[in-house]
């Protein structure tokens, strides 16, 4: 019965198993892409730029039609100009980031809402806007797949640079030279993960595949190893139970992703005895010292 | 080790430091002191390359010319970042470590050595953000014993902290200064330096007076110094100051 419902789907539709190769390997990239966005005060900023690939990918779609790579790279041009510009305007203006981000992505994002309006059918709109997890071509898996390799074992070379640059970018500006490159090392990184994102849970909800599996972690871990780990495994968790609601519920399969993990989002809040509000339900005894 | 030459450092060509000449001896104990907004921490990111000078340079007389620590005002530090005391202290030793290198029996033995000199043993797997103000200093106070350098540059490192741990690190500061390192420290309380430090730099933009603290810290120095700093004017005519004049 149990196997039924949650292993027949994966064994009786190729959909549903290409939708979960791509969804474990945005899990893969993005989960710990989100948990350094978290710690770097920039889930804002996240959603931000996510919101910026919208007019790069429109114009490839209006160049090429339906095509990956015109998509793909509209869209990478386009993330990565908002967070360049955006990270220069901070560095050399009077500006701080989040506002020079957000004038920025504004600008991009209605830039992208009139291209499509102007030539395309609101379908299309809606592609772009939501993606499309269960039409994963060959092509698209492995660009996620690609792009997951990249983000992990860019993460893997830069990661103590990273976190250097995350607690205590003054003290790494004072021993070496690595400070701009985790800061923009890291910014191409986040707009590549958007971008595979982008393909299966459109620009809207893409970056709920970094954010709430860090905050669900953040909740869980005091360290961050665990906490990294951890978010990958809801990450997962989360992909697996909205493709399984969506497909027998017949639910959209990219907000049903979304909401699992905002469930498992909210159960965290209620159940962590680390930093939900469980926390408040311990004994009242304290310790001597 | 260090000599200032007409430097001139500010922001948006308002001078912070205007103009000042000396030198830094090999092996100095040398209190920066002046009122707020005089340059002292502007001076200090300078020397530790964070900001180019409007005018003039900062020359360096030493072997190993990179090798700095420099321990900036407290704020700059993530407290809620979720890293260990240890980790963070461990990062002192980031020239041997790198971005890969693994601490090894030596790393760790010498990592023990600081944490227990600042008195954090046994807080090694503590998260940072458990910690009070002053364990956190500590903490930074343990990665600059770490990086062994031949010049350090402090920037009020006991704002803020009780007067234990300003006597603990001032045990520390006095031990680099025996062992022949060059300190730089921004201070605000001037017993404290007329009782640890032997040289002054007292500061208002201008040199007002340099040498040995007893005749540094005058009143009349310290009143002279008061004014200069808060003459600031937004419409300030266009320095003219000829190099060789000043």
């Amino acid at each position: 019965m149990i196997e039924h419902w949650l292993i027949e789907p994966f064994l009786d539709f190729a959909f549903m198993r290409r939708a979960f190769a791509g969804g474990l390997a945005l899990s893969l990239g993005a989960a710990p892409i989100g948990v350094f966005l978290m710690l770097r005060h920039m889930s804002l900023a996240g959603d931000a730029i996510a919101h910026a690939i919208l007019p790069g990918a429109a114009i490839g779609y209006l160049l090429a039609g339906l095509s990956l790579p015109a998509m793909t790279g509209g869209g990478l041009v386009a993330g990565l100009a908002v967070a360049l510009i955006a990270g220069g305007v901070a560095r050399v203006t009077q500006l701080r980031e989040d506002v020079s981000l957000s004038a920025v992505y504004l600008i991009s994002l209605a830039a992208g809402v009139m291209i499509i309006s102007l030539s395309g059918s609101s379908v299309d709109l809606m592609n772009v806007l939501f993606g499309n997890v269960l039409a994963l071509d060959d092509g698209t898996l492995l660009l996620l797949a690609g792009i997951s390799t990249a983000t992990l074992l860019a993460l893997a070379v830069g990661y103590r640079a990273l976190v250097l640059e995350c607690v205590d970018p003054a003290f790494l500006r004072s021993v070496s030279r690595a400070s701009p490159v985790a800061h923009f090392g890291f910014l191409v990184l986040l707009v590549l993960n958007l971008v595979a994102g982008f393909h299966a849970l459109g620009t809207l909800m893409a970056v709920g595949m970094m954010i709430l599996p860090a905050a669900c972690a953040r909740l869980w871990h005091q360290d961050l190893a665990p906490m990294l780990a951890s978010a990958v495994g809801c990450a997962v968790a989360g992909t697996l139970a909205g493709l399984l609601l969506s497909f027998h519920a017949g639910l959209p399969s990219g907000p049903a992703i979304v909401l699992s993990l905002g469930a498992l989002y909210l159960l965290s809040l209620l159940a962590s005895p680390v930093g939900g509000f469980a926390r408040r339900l311990r004994p009242r005894w304290h310790y001597t010292s | 080790m260090l000599a200032f030459d007409n430097l001139t450092l500010g922001y948006d060509r308002h001078p912070v430091v205007h103009h000042l000449h000396g030198e830094v001896g090999h092996g100095a104990l040398l209190a920066l002191i002046g009122p707020n907004g005089a340059g002292k921490s502007t001076l200090l990111k300078s020397i530790a390359g964070e900001l180019p000078p409007i005018e003039g340079c900062i020359r360096r007389h030493d072997p190993a010319p990179d090798g700095f620590a420099y321990l900036p005002q407290q704020a700059a530090l993530d407290p809620a970042f979720p890293i260990s005391v240890a980790d963070l202290v461990a990062m002192g030793l980031w020239r041997h470590l790198g971005l890969f290198g693994s601490l090894g029996r030596g790393g760790r033995r010498r990592l023990e050595e600081a944490l227990a000199q600042v008195g954090l043993s046994g807080f090694e797997r503590r998260p940072i953000g458990t910690l009070s103000g002053g364990q956190l200093q500590r903490a930074r106070f343990a990665r600059l014993l770490l990086q062994d350098a031949p010049l350090i540059l402090l920037d009020e490192p006991y704002a803020a902290v009780d007067a234990q741990t300003v006597d603990d690190m001032a045990a520390l500061v006095r031990r680099w200064h025996a062992e022949g390192r060059t300190v730089i420290a921004v201070l605000h309380d001037l017993d404290h330096v007329r009782n640890h430090y032997p040289e002054a730099l007292l500061l208002a933009r201008e040199a007002i007076a340099r040498g040995p603290v007893g005749d540094v810290l005058t009143n009349a120095n310290l009143v002279r110094a008061r004014r200069l700093a808060e003459a600031f004017d937004e419409h300030a005519p266009v320095c003219h100051r000829h190099p060789e004049a000043a």
